[in-house]
């Protein structure tokens, strides 16, 4: 068990940069999510990793060894990591036995030790029954978890997951999700999660970094950044809620309600501003008062447990709130807001 | 890169160059070097004959009739097989594509058993034109339906690709527009495919420019010169600087076909639409009370240019001699007894081209394997550039390509002394850089339809290239492998063109074989031997077409 550095990472592909600037510090038995829209740059992190591709500037460093530098590139065949990629990529001319068995096989493992082994992976997965199938035979979540197998029978230091859920139907992933996490305490090893899906690396990591066109956007556990969103780019892409803009305030710190709207009143177009952040639970429909903020119901979707509020507000912007109760558009509601985030504005 | 990987580069960047690039060379060289620009140079001494210009026109007028047929064939027929809702698709386009795969001497053969005056067909059935009447075949017009006919597939192919892959829902929106039928041909369907027609007419125009079975059986005992038979007859002639003459041809030849290319590929880039959207379902029309009719058509058509000349094949192959009728008294099996037990040069023949055939096939299968793979590791721009290097021996004519395996191999090797020139082995070096491309096309499109990532998951478990290559692509891609060897054995073991200048005495290839009995007026016992050679090709066709259903689609032309 090492720990996992990405130093100064860059990668660009015909002299336009993918990845700018890369720091990482993943403690061994980490489950790190890489979360960013598509062509952010994750998968290219996570092929970097695994050594598909070389790294433009920076280093990559296992433990004590330099994986990758810009003078030195270990390859993908004597890295011992382990990947279970989105297509599944399990060859379709081997059992799932043979699939799983690949690895030692490559290795020279005794057929003894292979057959345990091979047994104790599928075993790990619940798919000891169907060792001699042909993975065309398989359903898309058992294919999923014969990929996991493979990619855990030589105890790899490292798994790598590329968007491994992608291809699954909702039912199906949260199943998977149970079997990933599952597998994470079992094995212990370091994981790096490659997702598009927020809820997914929500649920699943213990750190997620967060990129946006190939940069570190934050580096943090779920909660932080959920509740402290570093600036509006990532405010809008990490949970639901508002960005507002306000009279100016100092970033990175709670504003209490009073402010709030002290800041909404104060706000004009011709004056600095700033942004803050302000989730739906943090919003409540009140009686009137001279003090709440007054909107106009622009849209109102079912949504099971609740009613989503889209509300105009008089200078123009939009708030969204919940309610238990439907709302008649263009209705006026007078509504008080709890706290808020203050953000950086997006650079 | 990986020390396995950069030996197999050096080992194949070396392979392709000796087999694609130095033949061409030769060639220009040999054209250029006595290029002076004193009128008794060789080149000057071609440009100056008027035979070389006669020839050019021959060539021009059979090639671009040629075409103009083939295209009113293959357009017929692919709209139809394509379009419709005919019965019966697999066969009609399986009969359709057969002309292209028949060699062209046998092609020319049966045709000239269909007509003339010693036609045991017109004779059984008492219709025979007078004795020394002209055989119509022996003309301009009788090459050009000829090349037509061998082309056509090749614009029915074209089109056929593109009309899969117009999705359903093009005609449906332009129904719901409220186009009527006619409309929707002229403002939709055409426009759509036309640069696939013109694609495939350049395709047509510059293989009938190259071939040379057709007009060789067809034009020389008319007397009628086209370039390839020019550049046949002035090998025979051994003359003074005869070889420079003959490149100079050659290249005549070569600059013609390249010309053409480049304006169907410039054609086709000016009228190439990107289509949007799925192509879960094509396009397909119901023919309602029009069905049997048009399936009546086509079968006539089919008639014509099919079953009738190997029906005449057959029938010649079965009478004691031509110009007797078949009847119960006639019918006998003396060619084929004769071609199997009597003749040493049949069987040597068989013998030649079945070892040429299969050590081709076997050889390319084993360069393309490892071939396809660093190509498909390549960036896309060089992969495009070394694709088109191994596709240029292909696609210059035959006749082209043996004049340079003359000018390159007329001399003993260097170093050790062996000459290759009146050998087997020359032939089949020719062979190699000839069919390299044929080869490599369906394993080529095998492995860029493999997900990257089968590749990728073997290397994360540990394994080395050449292990991947063999225990993850090769059982992967096996049957585009099989279909490129079958491919390569189809085409070589009828070949002609580059074996008729090639061949020596002892080294004959059934194509040759079937040229020289026709030559010397043994066509009875060269249709017995033709008859054979259309059984072979039906039977490998055949079964390639068992392959179809685990090979990417559009590797087998006859189906999908």
């Amino acid at each position: 068990m090492a720990r996992l550095i990405l130093d100064g990472v860059e990668k660009s592909f015909h002299g336009a940069p993918v990845v700018k600037g890369l720091n990482l510090t993943i403690e061994p038995g980490e489950f790190v999510a890489l979360l960013g829209p598509s062509g952010c740059g994750k998968s290219t992190i996570l092929r970097m990793l695994a050594g598909f591709e070389n790294v433009s500037g920076g280093q990559i460093i296992h433990g004590d060894d330099c994986l990758s530098s810009s003078t030195r590139h270990v390859p993908t065949e004597e890295r011992n990591f382990g990947m279970v990629f989105q297509s599944y990529a399990l060859w379709p001319h081997m059992t799932v036995k043979e699939n799983v068995g690949y690895p030692l096989k490559v290795q020279k493992t005794p057929t003894a030790e292979r057959n345990k082994r091979i047994n104790d992976a599928l075993d790990i997965v619940q798919l000891k029954e169907y060792a001699d199938r042909l993975p065309a035979q398989l359903s898309g979540g058992q294919r999923q978890r014969v990929a996991l197998a493979r990619s855990l029978v030589t105890e790899p230091d490292v798994v790598l997951f590329d968007e491994p859920l992608a291809n699954l139907d909702r039912h199906l992933r949260a199943t998977m999700e149970e079997t990933f996490r599952a597998f994470h305490k079992r094995t212990g090893a370091t994981m790096v999660y490659v997702t598009h899906d927020q809820s997914e690396a929500m649920s699943l990591a213990d750190k997620i970094a967060v990129l946006n066109k190939g940069q570190l956007v934050q580096w943090g556990t779920p909660q932080e950044l959920y509740a402290r969103p570093r600036n509006t780019w990532l405010a809008n892409f990490i949970g639901r809620g508002s960005v507002l803009s306000v009279a100016a305030v100092a970033p990175a710190q709670y504003v209490s309600g009073t402010n709030l709207h002290a800041l909404i009143r104060q706000h004009s177009p011709d004056k600095a501003a700033s942004s803050v952040l302000v989730r739906p639970q943090d919003i409540h429909f009140v009686n009137a008062d001279e003090s709440a903020l007054t909107g106009s119901v622009h849209s109102c979707i079912f949504r099971g447990e609740r009613y989503d509020i889209e509300l105009t507000l008089k200078d123009g912007q939009r708030l969204l709130a919940y309610s238990d109760v439907p709302m008649t558009l263009g209705s006026q509601h007078q509504v008080r807001l709890g706290q808020a985030w203050s953000l950086e504005s997006e650079s | 890169m990986d020390s396995q990987l950069r030996w197999l580069s050096i080992g194949l960047f070396v392979l392709i160059a000796t087999l694609s690039l130095l033949p061409s060379l030769r060639l220009l060289v040999e054209a250029l070097s006595h290029t002076t620009f004193s009128t008794s140079s060789p080149m000057a001494e071609v440009l100056k004959s008027e035979r070389t210009w006669t020839a050019l026109r021959h060539s021009f007028y059979t090639s671009g009739l040629g075409t103009l047929i083939a295209v009113i064939l293959g357009c017929g027929f692919g709209f139809v097989v394509t379009l419709t809702n005919i019965r019966g698709r697999a066969i009609w386009v399986f009969c359709f594509m057969l002309p292209m795969m028949i060699p062209p001497q046998v092609t020319a053969l049966s045709w000239l058993q269909l007509f003339g005056p010693a036609s045991p067909i017109l004779n059984t059935l008492g219709i025979a034109p007078a004795l020394g009447s002209p055989q119509p075949m022996y003309s301009a017009e009788g090459i050009a339906l000829l090349l037509g006919i061998q082309s056509a597939p090749l614009v029915f192919l074209a089109l056929r690709t593109q009309l899969i892959s117009l999705p359903q829902d093009l005609f449906e929106a332009a129904q719901l527009s409220r186009a009527s039928q006619f409309r929707i041909w002229v403002d939709i369907i055409l426009p759509l495919c036309r640069s696939a027609i013109i694609a495939g007419a350049a395709l047509a125009f510059v293989s009938s420019l190259g071939n040379f079975g057709i007009p060789a059986m067809l034009g020389i005992p008319a007397g009628y010169i086209v370039l390839p038979t020019l550049i046949y007859q002035q090998m025979a002639g051994f003359g003074h600087d005869m070889l420079s003459q003959v490149a100079g041809l050659s290249m005549m030849i070569a600059l013609l076909v390249l010309a053409g290319m480049l304006l169907q590929q410039w054609l086709q880039q000016r009228s190439r639409y990107a289509l949007l959207g799925h192509t879960a379902q094509s396009l397909s029309f119901r023919l309602k009370q029009w069905r049997l009719p048009l399936e009546i058509l086509l079968a006539l058509v089919l008639c014509f240019i099919l079953v009738a000349p190997l029906f005449a094949l057959i029938v010649s192959s079965l009478v004691p001699a031509l110009g007797m009728p078949l009847n119960a008294d006639t019918l006998t099996f003396a060619a084929f007894y004769e071609m199997i037990g009597r003749q040493g040069v049949t069987s040597r023949a068989f013998e030649n081209s079945a070892f040429l055939a299969f050590f081709s096939a076997l050889v390319l299968m084993l360069v393309s394997l490892p071939l396809g793979y660093l190509l498909m590791r390549l960036p896309m721009r060089t992969r495009a550039v070394i694709a088109s290097l191994i596709e240029v021996p292909y696609a210059i004519p035959g006749i082209v390509l043996a004049i340079a395996f003359i000018l390159l191999f007329a001399k003993p090797l260097p170093f050790i002394e062996v000459s290759l020139y009146g050998t087997l082995g020359i032939i089949f070096l020719a062979y190699l850089s000839c069919f390299l491309s044929v080869c490599l096309k369906p394993v080529l499109s095998a492995m860029s339809q493999l997900d990257p990532a089968l590749e990728e998951a073997a290397q994360l478990a540990g394994a080395r290239p050449i292990q991947r290559l063999i225990d993850i692509i090769l059982p992967l891609t096996a049957p585009a492998f099989f279909a490129g060897g079958l491919f390569v054995f189809l085409i070589s073991i009828n070949e002609l063109t580059v074996s008729a200048l090639l061949w020596s005495a002892g080294n004959e290839t059934l194509g040759v074989l079937i040229f020289n009995l026709d030559e010397s007026g043994d066509s009875v016992l060269a249709s017995a031997i033709a008859v054979l050679v259309v059984l072979l090709v039906a039977g490998l066709m055949s079964l390639l077409s068992l392959f179809a259903p685990r090979l990417p689609k559009g590797v087998i032309p006859w189906h999908g």
